[in-house]
This record gives structure tokens, C-alpha cells and sequence, in this order.
């Protein structure tokens, strides 16, 4: 095979990128028909947006290891200010800013912060020494570094990126081997908490929002309308689907959002539940070769830095299935590359780079190799 | 916390344990991601497998909007087929309040297209408050054409507004006939918690108010059609996928004479007065006229306020059918059905009573319009004098007579459906006792026996009692054509006691008597009558009281032909003043138009030229002075 396909196509993931491309084309097709049977605005772009970033993590996948455990703090560094930045340009603008446009590139840093708060810890636990993991060194700084982000993203306030960042960074401490008792007893205090804060500590509005995602019926043009129109398209599109451009949620506007966040209703509305396995299926690909290029490298900081950006692509995908379905409140987090916009994809090829560059690193030191 | 934290420390944490511990964790994680996995596959394939069918319905809903075409009105036709009540295609404006993104600012620019005034904006905003969901309010019908295409271009910027076509009630003859058809008014809220119809609050659907178009509510109802589209959850209309059409309502056919009653109405002018024709052959209602009256055409689309102000204050009581409802002292038009009284207890047609301008009764006299001298029967209703009813009456008693009144149909509700009688009364002992309870006097008598005291009739009563004089036969009054005529058997009068009767009223207009002035000759065709003049002896406060209030009303009735009955005519027009000079002249000129329509069309314009105009151009001179009389007031 390799005498007939040049090699740095040939040394390329397969396995993964296959179904990957396969999963952005299909999505493209859904945005056609949620743009109505149209190419633009939505499909091409999606489609043009994917080769641009796979290029880009084709690119990042060159990059060495020592440069990578380099940058690290600086890139973390450099988010958290653009981070601060725009929170004062929202504070100045007197509204809630999410982007700050650098002339050249309009910039969401809370979307950069998703890869970057893995990276930068898996840097601090491969620098961490073995004996004091179980110690207060190891979450004491851990804490910080996710603690800063995670409270400027709120603040904005973005409680789905929020999350997503939080839950990229426990990933991270859970993989370096925290002792469990301290995950379970901040389970245990959340799980305590939670219920206290529910009755005591949120406002009449956001107890009702929760009330709402339990009986999303009981509100149907209030707050429970996307979960209902969501849910209808869903499961009005059966095993087959209702045929492609026939959706009638989608196209006569009842679902909200049909080109971003629900983009997978618009889809199992026209292609039904085997669409929606179809779209499982690569995922489940996808984040099994992200597992195994993880386990495959040898040193900590690959390890942890794959499992995270693991995690992080996966609570990207779930959050969102899960809101679609009705099993999660609404949060505003988009489908991996399906849902149409610029900033997740290069999230998500971020995430994907690093594991493709990860792959590189455990070929080239020959111990085990994937493809 | 640091000394404690590090003397728990009990396990050697090393690079190869931590490699054990990913391992084994990201096994774990791996795990409940799979988990995940499997559980969004299992909900995936709950929802679009075992709830397909709820969520497939719930789709379809959204999808398919369906809506009410209110079905056309059956019409209500006159004897000829020709309508009296038909449907007009109309232009129609609603919102739907739901859809509306700024309701200030669409009515704002709504108002001046449909030419909404102040109040009636405020009236469409509490109605958009109140309206229950997506159902459409409606902002203004019977648009004209220019005003409908205005409203066309600027739709893309009204979301929530829908221009409709539909049909609107139409009433040709207006206001002739207004008070026995009434009219349709949207469905009340009272109307709507009776019957939860959606019908019944779909913009463009009225329903009966009053009269026949109440009464006859289901016949003329109809079925509505539906239109089924599909719709954008913003409302918007992207196709069509169906529409099954409108039934119409049933037309009823009523014995009315269109055109008969046209000119009655029209020929009442200025007066305050009802006019009613029955078809001696058949019991059949040829006219029923009460002017001044409303235009049902007003109400159709909302009545306004001035035209509700003027309505309700005017004097002659426009919103009142007097044909029907109004009760009067029939006065002397009670005379000759007192003689086939007086000779059915005997009393010889023959014989003379001397009239020296008045009849003693006691200590009192009461006084005759004139000295007649001595008087027969006929001669009695010729001069109508009064003595010669007073002495008979004094003689056999009012029991004798009231029964014969109410033979001939005073005092009784006819079975008329989808009209509202007032039925007044025919006084005897035995009423005044009930209602009284006072001895009936020998001075009740001579009141009640020329048509004053506490007689009071309807003008219907009045026409069904001279058809029945002139027939001899218990004739029974209908509105609705092709029922079977309702002659009925003889009454129990012999013809030779008819005769007298008849003649005494031949001589009243074609004698000297009182009528002599509305004296017809058409082809040989002759017309009997009789006057009556009722005192208004009580002022019934209706608003302010003036001169024209104190006048007497003025009677008529009347047949035509005097040798084969054909037509019997009730005239009673309120403080006419004497029968003879307001009522007879009426009567005259609508039995005119029966026989000979030209001539008496020739009359009628001459007439409505000295009135100023006909009754839609003073009408209208009068809304202009009222405007001018009152600025501010719209």
C-alpha cells in the first residue's frame, strides 16, 4: 500500500479520518436541507470549514513534543488573558461579549480554553513527581488553573463552556491518578449540595427552568418548547425518516436552531433512527481510536493530554445528544462536526490534531503503532 | 491541614502505579462513555420507534393548521324569490394576537388603512387583550377594494395580520324590513360559554341577533368549510393542502311583498307609524312595516356610535317594530267590529239612535265629535259616532263585545315563529276584577266601546281583524310562504250581518264619511275603511315630552275590493293626529300601489321631493348635522 499512496497521506489515521469525513458529509447534507435544498449559507462552508481545520491538525500533528510541553503555559497564559480581555471589553461595551475580533479573525477564547486547560495539565501532571499526586500540590494548582477559566467563562456568562471546560480538567486530574476518595467525597458534596443550592440558593426562574427539562409538556410555549419541538422531530422521523428535504419541524421553523444546536433532530427527523445510530457509530469510532492512541503512548503527559482531549470531544457529543433527546436542560452546546459553525469545529480538530500528533509521537518512537 | 494531609499519606505512589491507575481509569471512563452511548442509542430508539406514532400526530398538528370558513347565510326571500337578506362578498382584516410582535405599533399602522377611529382602536386593543390564543380577532370587515390592496403590499411588515375574503351579510331593502328580519352581530361571549362551537368565534361568522335571522338561526346557519394549510411556526402560510367548501344555510321564503313593503315604507315618510297588509285569500303577511327603523346593514360590521346615539334617542323609536310591539287605543277602527257584536246580541241593524251630540251617562256626559242626528247601524260607522256606540254598548254590556273582539283577533298572540308580540288587551268584568279588583262600571263600557279606557291593540291585531270583517271567515295571519292557507271556518255571523257591516265602511270612504278623502277608483275597484283617532291620554315618558307627544295617533284600516276582498290594511301612525288626515292618506296610496304600482309610484315621488329626498338622502343630511351640531363627539 505504501508504494502506491505517498507516505504522508499513508502514515494518516484512517481508521478514524474515514468515518470522520463520512459523519462531516453526512452533517453537510443535513445543513443542505436545513438551508432549504441549498449549498449556501450553511453546507459548503461546513464542509470547506472542516478540510481547512483538518489541514490545520494535520499540520499541528508535526508538531514535536518538546515544542508541544513547551507551549503549554504560555498558550494557557495568552487564553486566560484573552479570556480577561473580553470580559472587559463586555464590562466597557456594557453587555455580555463572548469574542474578541482581532482584525483578522473573529476569536471565542472560551472556545480555545476547552484544549487548552487539558493541555496544560496533563503538562503539570507529567511534571508533577509520582510521590506528591496524593498531596495538596497536586489539586491545590490543578484547582487554580481550572477555577480562573471556568469563572471568567461563567461570568460571561456561558454556563455550557463552563462545564465543558470543568469537565475536560477533572477528566485530566481522574487520569493522573488523584486518589478516588476525593472525587468520591466531592461527589458525595455535590450531591449534598446540590439539592441545598436547588431550594435555597437559585432564583424562582432557574428552579422553574429545571422543572421545565423534568416535564417539558407542562410549558410548551415557554421554556419547554425547544426540548418539545426537539423531541417531535426526533421521534416523528421513526426507523427510516421522513425522506431527506422533507422535514417539516426544520423547515417550517417549529424546531429552533435546526442548523446548530438541534441540528441532530433536523437530521433523525429526515433520516430517522438510522441516521441517528449512523451518527453514534462514527462517535463511538472516533472516541475508541482517541481511547487507544491514549493508552498507546507511553509517557504521562501523552496519555493524559489524549485522554482529555478524549473527554472533551465526547462531553461535547453527549451534552448535546442528551439536550436533544429531552435528557439534559438546554445548554448551548453544538454536535461535533455537525452542527454548523466555526468555533466548535476548531475546538473539536483541535482535540482530534492533538490525538493524530499523539499517534505521530507513538509511531515515531516504534513501540506500538496504530495504522 | 498540611501536617494532617501529609501523615496520611500510606500508599507509594510511583510512575508505574500512576501508569496502572490510567489505565485502569481510563478504562472506567471508557466505560461510562460507552455506557452513555448505549443509553442515548436505547432513547433514540424509544423516541422514533415506540413514541412515533404520539410524536408523528403531534407533527402532523404543527404542521396542518386548519381553519373555519364561515358558511354563507341561508337567505330569507320574499314571496316572489327575490332577497331580502343575501350575502355580499366582502373584504375582511384579522390578527392573529399570538403572532403579533408589536401590537401598538401594527395597529398604528393598521388604523389609518382601515380607517379605525379613536375608540375603535382602543376597542380592537381589549379585544386583542382578551383574545384566547391563536384565534384570529377580526380588526375591521367590508373593506373597499383600494383599502383591501393597501393593506395587501404592506403585509411583509404586519406579521400576524391576515386580509381575508369571505362574505358578509347584505340586506337589499335596508331599513323597510329591518324589524321582522333583524339582524347578525357576532357571536357574544354568553353565546360562545353556551356552545362551545370554534364557529362561533371564527372572525367573519355572525349569527342572528333579533328578529327571523334569531329565530331561524340553525335553518340559515349552514356548515363551514375548512382550509387546510401548511404553516410556518411563525404562521405563515406555505401551502395549500386542501379545502372543503361551505354548505349554506337554508333559504326561508317569506310571504312578505318585497316591493309592497318597500313603498309602505317609504310612503310613511316622516312619521312615526307601522302599516300592515294581509292577504284576505290566504292569512298571508304582505307587509309588515314599522318606520322609522335601523339599517340591519349597520349592524353587520359593528354599528357606530353616532348611528347607535341617534337610534336610541330619536323619539320615533326606530329600534321598536310598532307593528308588532307597539300597543294603541284603536279607537274608533273598534266600530265596526262593535256592530257584528251588537248584532249578534240582537241588536237590529235597523234601528235609529238619535245623536244630540253626546250620551248621558248618570251625572256624567260624554261628548260626540259632532251632532249626527238619529243614526242606523251603517250610518253609526259612516259618521263614526260615538253615541249610537255608547247607548248600544250601555245596553248589552261590554261581555258581550269583548268576546267578539277577541273572535276577531284583539287581544291575541298570533303563531307567528321568530317574531315578538305584544299582545295588549280586550278588557271585560272579569279582567278588571283579576287585575284590579274593581267592579266593572257602566262608564268602562262606553270607553271600551269606541276603542279608549283600557282597550289597547297591536296594528297586526288591527289588519288581522279587518281581514276577518271582510272575509267572515277566521282567518289566520302567516309569514312564511307555502304553508297552507289558513282561512279557517266561518265565523258565526250570517252574511246579512256581514253586509251591514261592510256597507257602514263602504260609506266611510266612498259615502260621506270620515275617510271620505282617501276615496280610490281604480278600474272599479273600490275600498272600505274606517278611521280612528286614539287619545293619548296618558304621556308615557319616552325621553322628552313635546308638542308632537300630546297629539292624538291617527288610525286606519281598510279592504280592497268592497265586492271581493283581497286586501285588509292596518295604518296607525303615532300622534298622526285625526285618522282621517295622517293614516287614511297612507293607506289609501299603499292600496293604490296594489292595484296600480305606477300611479301610485308618481305619488310617492312627488311626496319624497316635498320631504327632501327619500328616506337614505334625510338620513344621511341628518348624520351630517348631527356631526356638525356636536364636533368632538367621534
Amino acid at each position: 500500500m505504501s508504494s502506491i499512496v505517498p507516505i504522508p497521506i499513508a502514515r494518516q489515521p484512517w481508521q478514524m479520518l474515514l468515518p470522520l469525513i463520512l459523519l462531516v458529509c453526512f452533517g453537510a447534507t443535513v445543513l443542505y436541507s436545513a438551508a432549504g435544498g441549498h449549498l449556501q449559507p450553511y453546507s459548503l462552508s461546513h464542509v470547506m470549514r472542516f478540510f481547512i481545520f483538518l489541514a490545520m491538525a494535520s499540520v499541528m500533528a508535526l508538531f514535536n513534543k518538546e515544542v508541544v510541553r513547551f507551549v503549554a503555559y504560555p498558550a494557557y497564559a495568552l487564553i486566560l488573558l484573552l479570556l480577561l480581555g473580553v470580559e472587559l471589553l463586555g464590562f466597557v461595551g456594557g453587555g455580555s461579549q463572548r469574542w474578541i475580533n482581532l482584525g483578522f479573525i473573529v476569536l471565542q477564547p472560551s472556545e480555545l480554553m476547552k484544549p487548552a486547560i487539558v493541555l496544560v495539565l496533563a503538562r503539570f501532571y507529567s511534571d508533577l513527581p509520582s510521590g506528591m499526586v496524593p498531596t495538596w500540590r497536586s489539586i491545590v494548582p490543578a484547582g487554580v488553573l481550572i477555577g480562573l477559566p471556568v469563572a471568567l467563562v461563567m461570568l460571561q456568562p456561558d454556563l455550557g463552556t463552563g462545564l465543558a471546560i470543568a469537565f475536560g480538567g477533572l477528566v485530566v486530574m481522574f487520569l493522573a491518578g488523584l486518589p478516588l476518595r476525593w472525587f468520591l467525597s466531592g461527589a458525595a458534596a455535590a450531591a449534598v449540595a446540590a439539592p441545598l443550592a436547588f431550594f435555597f440558593l437559585l432564583h424562582d426562574y432557574q428552579r422553574n427552568r429545571v422543572f421545565v427539562f423534568l416535564d417539558p409538556e407542562s410549558d410548551p410555549l415557554g421554556t419547554g418548547y425547544h426540548i418539545t419541538q426537539s423531541k417531535i422531530a426526533i421521534g416523528s422521523g421513526g426507523l427510516f425518516g421522513k425522506g431527506f428535504g422533507e422535514g417539516s419541524q426544520s423547515h417550517l421553523n417549529y424546531l429552533p436552531e435546526p442548523h446548530t444546536d438541534f441540528v441532530f433532530a433536523t437530521m433523525a427527523e429526515e433520516w430517522g433512527l438510522l441516521g441517528g445510530l449512523f451518527v453514534l457509530g462514527v462517535f463511538f469510532l472516533v472516541l475508541r481510536w482517541g481511547w487507544r492512541v491514549a493508552l498507546a503512548s507511553e509517557d504521562r503527559f501523552s496519555r493524559l493530554l489524549g485522554g482529555g482531549m478524549v473527554a472533551t470531544v465526547f462531553f461535547y457529543a453527549a451534552i448535546n445528544l442528551s439536550m436533544v433527546m429531552g435528557l439534559a436542560p438546554v445548554v448551548g452546546i453544538p454536535l461535533p462536526f455537525m452542527s454548523h459553525g466555526g468555533s466548535s469545529m476548531m475546538t473539536n480538530m483541535i482535540c482530534l490534531g492533538s490525538l493524530m500528533m499523539i499517534n505521530r509521537w507513538n509511531v515515531r518512537s516504534g513501540r506500538r503503532t496504530l495504522g | 491541614m498540611k501536617f494532617r494531609r501529609r501523615r496520611r499519606i500510606r500508599q507509594i505512589v510511583s510512575p508505574a502505579t500512576l501508569s496502572h491507575t490510567f489505565e485502569r481509569r481510563s478504562f472506567v471512563i471508557g466505560a461510562v462513555q460507552g455506557g452513555m452511548g448505549v443509553l442515548l442509542a436505547g432513547r433514540l430508539a424509544y423516541l422514533s420507534i415506540f413514541e412515533n406514532e404520539k410524536y408523528r400526530t403531534q407533527s402532523e398538528s404543527n404542521r396542518v393548521n386548519l381553519s373555519l370558513i364561515p358558511p354563507r347565510r341561508g337567505w330569507i326571500l320574499d314571496r316572489h324569490g327575490a332577497p331580502l337578506a343575501s350575502n355580499k362578498a366582502a373584504f375582511r382584516v384579522d390578527v392573529i394576537p399570538e403572532r403579533l410582535h408589536d401590537v401598538d405599533a401594527t395597529i398604528a399602522v393598521l388604523a389609518p388603512i382601515v380607517g379605525l377611529d379613536q375608540a375603535e382602536v382602543q376597542d380592537l386593543k381589549e379585544r386583542i387583550d382578551d383574545a384566547r390564543g391563536f384565534q384570529p380577532v377580526e380588526v375591521a370587515s367590508r373593506l373597499t377594494y383600494d383599502q383591501f390592496a393597501a393593506l395587501s403590499v404592506r403585509l411583509p411588515e404586519l406579521p400576524g395580520v391576515v386580509p381575508q375574503r369571505g362574505f358578509s351579510r347584505y340586506y337589499p331593502t335596508g331599513p323597510s324590513i329591518a324589524h321582522l328580519i333583524g339582524y347578525v352581530g357576532p357571536a357574544s361571549a354568553e353565546e360562545y360559554e353556551k356552545d362551545h362551537n370554534p364557529l362561533l368565534i371564527t372572525p367573519g361568522y355572525k349569527v342572528g341577533k333579533d328578529g327571523l335571522e334569531k329565530y331561524f338561526e340553525p335553518r340559515l346557519r349552514g356548515k363551514p368549510g375548512a382550509r387546510r394549510v401548511e404553516v410556518t411556526a411563525g404562521g405563515r402560510i406555505v401551502r395549500d393542502l386542501g379545502t372543503r367548501s361551505d354548505v349554506q344555510g337554508l333559504p326561508i321564503k317569506l310571504t312578505i311583498d318585497g316591493p309592497l313593503q318597500d313603498y309602505a315604507a317609504r310612503r310613511i315618510g316622516l312619521e312615526s307609524a307601522s302599516v300592515v297588509v294581509i292577504d284576505c285569500l290566504t292569512g298571508a303577511i304582505l307587509a309588515l312595516v314599522s318606520m322609522p327603523a335601523f339599517d340591519p346593514n349597520s349592524f353587520v360590521g359593528g354599528i357606530g356610535r353616532l348611528e347607535w346615539k341617534l337610534l336610541n334617542e330619536d323619539d320615533h323609536i326606530p329600534l321598536l317594530n310598532k307593528a308588532m310591539r307597539g300597543l294603541y287605543p284603536p279607537g274608533s277602527t273598534m266600530k265596526p267590529m262593535a256592530t257584528l257584536a251588537l248584532q249578534l246580541a240582537g241588536v237590529s241593524p235597523t234601528e235609529r239612535v238619535p245623536c244630540p251630540g253626546g250620551y248621558r251617562l248618570g251625572s256624567r256626559f260624554f261628548r260626540c265629535d259632532a251632532v249626527h242626528g238619529s243614526v242606523d247601524m251603517p250610518q253609526a260607522i259612516e259618521h263614526s259616532c260615538n253615541t249610537y256606540f255608547w247607548s248600544m254598548s250601555h245596553r248589552i254590556g261590554y261581555d258581550k263585545i269583548a268576546p267578539v273582539a277577541k273572535m276577531l283577533g284583539l287581544g291575541i298572540e298570533f303563531d307567528l315563529p321568530g317574531t315578538n308580540q305584544r299582545y295588549g288587551t280586550v278588557p271585560d268584568s272579569a279582567w278588571k276584577m283579576r287585575r284590579y279588583k274593581q267592579e266593572w262600571t257602566a262608564a268602562d263600557s262606553l270607553n271600551a266601546s269606541i276603542g279608549q279606557g283600557y282597550v289597547s291593540v297591536n296594528p297586526l291585531q288591527l289588519a288581522v281583524m279587518t281581514a276577518r270583517v271582510a272575509t267572515g271567515r277566521n282567518l289566520q295571519p302567516s309569514l312564511m310562504f307555502g304553508h297552507k292557507p289558513k282561512l279557517g271556518p266561518a265565523l258565526p255571523f250570517t252574511p246579512e250581518q256581514l253586509a251591514v257591516t261592510h256597507k257602514g265602511m263602504f260609506d266611510v270612504v266612498n259615502g260621506s264619511g270620515t275617510g271620505g278623502g282617501s276615496r280610490i277608483d281604480i278600474g272599479g275597484i273600490k275600498m272600505a275603511g274606517k278611521t280612528g283617532t286614539a287619545q293619548v291620554r296618558k304621556l308615557i315618558s319616552r325621553g322628552h315630552v313635546s308638542e308632537w307627544k300630546a297629539r292624538d295617533h291617527s288610525l286606519f284600516i281598510c279592504y280592497a275590493p268592497t265586492d271581493a276582498p283581497r286586501y285588509a290594511m292596518s295604518v296607525v301612525v303615532e300622534h298622526g293626529g285625526f285618522g282621517a288626515s295622517a293614516a287614511a292618506p297612507i293607506a289609501k296610496d299603499v292600496m293604490t300601489y296594489l292595484f296600480d304600482p305606477a300611479t301610485a309610484l308618481k305619488t310617492l315621488q312627488a311626496k319624497e321631493a316635498e320631504w327632501g329626498g327619500n328616506a337614505i338622502e334625510r338620513m344621511s343630511r341628518r348624520y351630517g348635522n348631527y356631526d356638525i351640531a356636536t364636533p368632538g363627539v367621534v
